[in-house]
């Protein structure tokens, strides 16, 4: 979805501001919101898709406003409730009212050694891949409602596939379901920098998106 | 936010989705073991090691994996090499896609609207934000993290550190010279 998320070429959001000496968690319930993830992602309670998607409905000045932090905590209840893990009223009042569900697995500290380890998102398949690499490709002009990790600014713009990853879980598909992987051939598209920003733009800048095949088209 | 992540997380545990102790070992790892002081052990191998080097550039996750990482960077770490001619650097634009084995939890810096917004359309504005200026004519590539592979930059060794030993190398890699918005430290700082 074209959302506040995707925020390559805004301008006006200032300066850069490198923070000396930053510590890991700026409060302590920080690290809880990402312990938590990492254990409703072992137990395959949602996608890592599914909680960008989450996000990237965030109405966009709650999105600009709350901390990154926050920003995953109030995903994390959508997914919650989203996924029929346990319901709004539950969170509210700070306590299970029903029993939950059995998600068959749960990362206790006898395992803890997989919460670390990150699933491959490769994926075999027999279809060939459609470009190469040095070929140019033109990123296409789409605006899907949904979860998409083509950014808005290469859009409709003609680059060079650098690098071939092969063939990987498609999160357009699999932020709508978790079996929904559709697996699709992933490229490294290079853009000159002029082509995405115009011709008084560095021309000794290059950038580069991973792109999955759906969102090519031959140039 | 504390009560409201508390509740949360009672509402998880009471439905034996979680296990609080699990919890608190994630969190203790990324405190005190997983952050950019391995990534920079992995920059050193490979500014003393050219058979490393060239095994890192042609698979960074293979590479690594031989190193003893456990890997939460799965089979997609790719590593980019500067040089002279070819500057990189690295960004999601689109959320906070980071690679955490080899540099730990990113700085709120790289996933603020500031950084995810300008650096893939004028990253040297940027790099003069971290104070690094470079030649006209070096190429600088920004690369957007936007599917799960993950990037790591491979900086340029300082000049003045010949037969330095691995361990005194990676106390030259600062986290910034990996994401590409820094350079390595001077040989004169850690000697």
């Amino acid at each position: 979805m074209d959302s506040i998320h995707d925020m390559g070429g805004f301008d006006g959001f200032g300066k850069v501001e490198p923070e000396a000496n930053e510590p890991v968690f700026h409060a302590p319930w920080e690290g809880r919101v990402l312990a938590m993830q990492r254990a409703m992602g072992y137990a395959r309670a949602w996608n890592t898709d599914m909680s960008r998607f989450a996000q990237e409905r965030l109405p966009p000045q709650d999105y600009l406003t709350i901390s990154y932090y926050k920003r995953w905590a109030v995903a994390m209840e959508m997914n919650v409730i989203e996924q029929g893990l346990a319901g709004a009223d539950e969170i509210a009042a700070g306590h299970a009212l029903r029993p939950g569900k059995d998600l068959g697995r749960k990362l206790t500290n006898e395992v803890i050694a997989n919460g670390f380890k990150r699933g491959s998102f490769a994926r075999d398949t027999n279809r060939p891949a459609l470009f190469k690499i040095g070929d140019r490709v033109r990123a296409r002009n789409i605006h899907p409602k949904t979860h998409t990790r083509l950014p808005r600014y290469v859009r409709g713009h003609v680059g060079e596939v650098v690098m071939l990853h092969g063939c990987h879980v498609f999160p357009d598909s699999v932020a709508l379901g978790l079996e929904n992987e559709n697996p699709q051939w992933l490229y490294t598209v290079r853009f000159d920098n002029r082509e995405l920003w115009g011709d008084d733009a560095d021309a000794s800048v290059k950038v580069s998106v991973d792109a999955f095949e759906p969102y090519l088209e031959k140039a | 936010m504390q009560l409201r992540v508390r509740a949360l997380e009672t509402v998880l545990t009471e439905k034996g989705y979680i296990d609080p102790a699990a919890l608190d070992t994630i969190i203790e790892a990324y405190e005190t073991k997983i952050g950019p002081h391995n990534g920079a052990l992995v920059v050193a191998k490979a500014w003393t090691d050219p058979a490393f080097k060239k095994r890192l550039l042609a698979d960074g996750t293979e590479a690594i994996r031989s190193l003893g990482h456990e890997s939460r960077t799965g089979d997609h770490l790719n590593v980019l090499e500067n040089t002279p001619q070819v500057h990189n650097v690295v960004v999601c634009t689109l959320c906070s896609c980071y690679p955490w084995e080899v540099l730990g939890l990113p700085p709120v810096w790289y996933k603020s609207a500031p950084y995810r917004s300008r650096v893939v359309k004028d990253p040297r504005s940027v790099l003069a934000d971290f104070g690094l200026s470079l030649p006209k004519d070096t190429e600088v590539r920004v690369w957007d993290s936007t599917a799960e592979t993950r990037y790591l930059v491979l900086p340029m060794r300082p000049t003045g550190t010949e037969g330095w030993s691995e361990e005194q190398l990676a106390e030259l890699v600062t986290r910034d010279s990996m994401i590409g918005t820094g350079v390595a430290a001077p040989a004169k700082k850690a000697s």
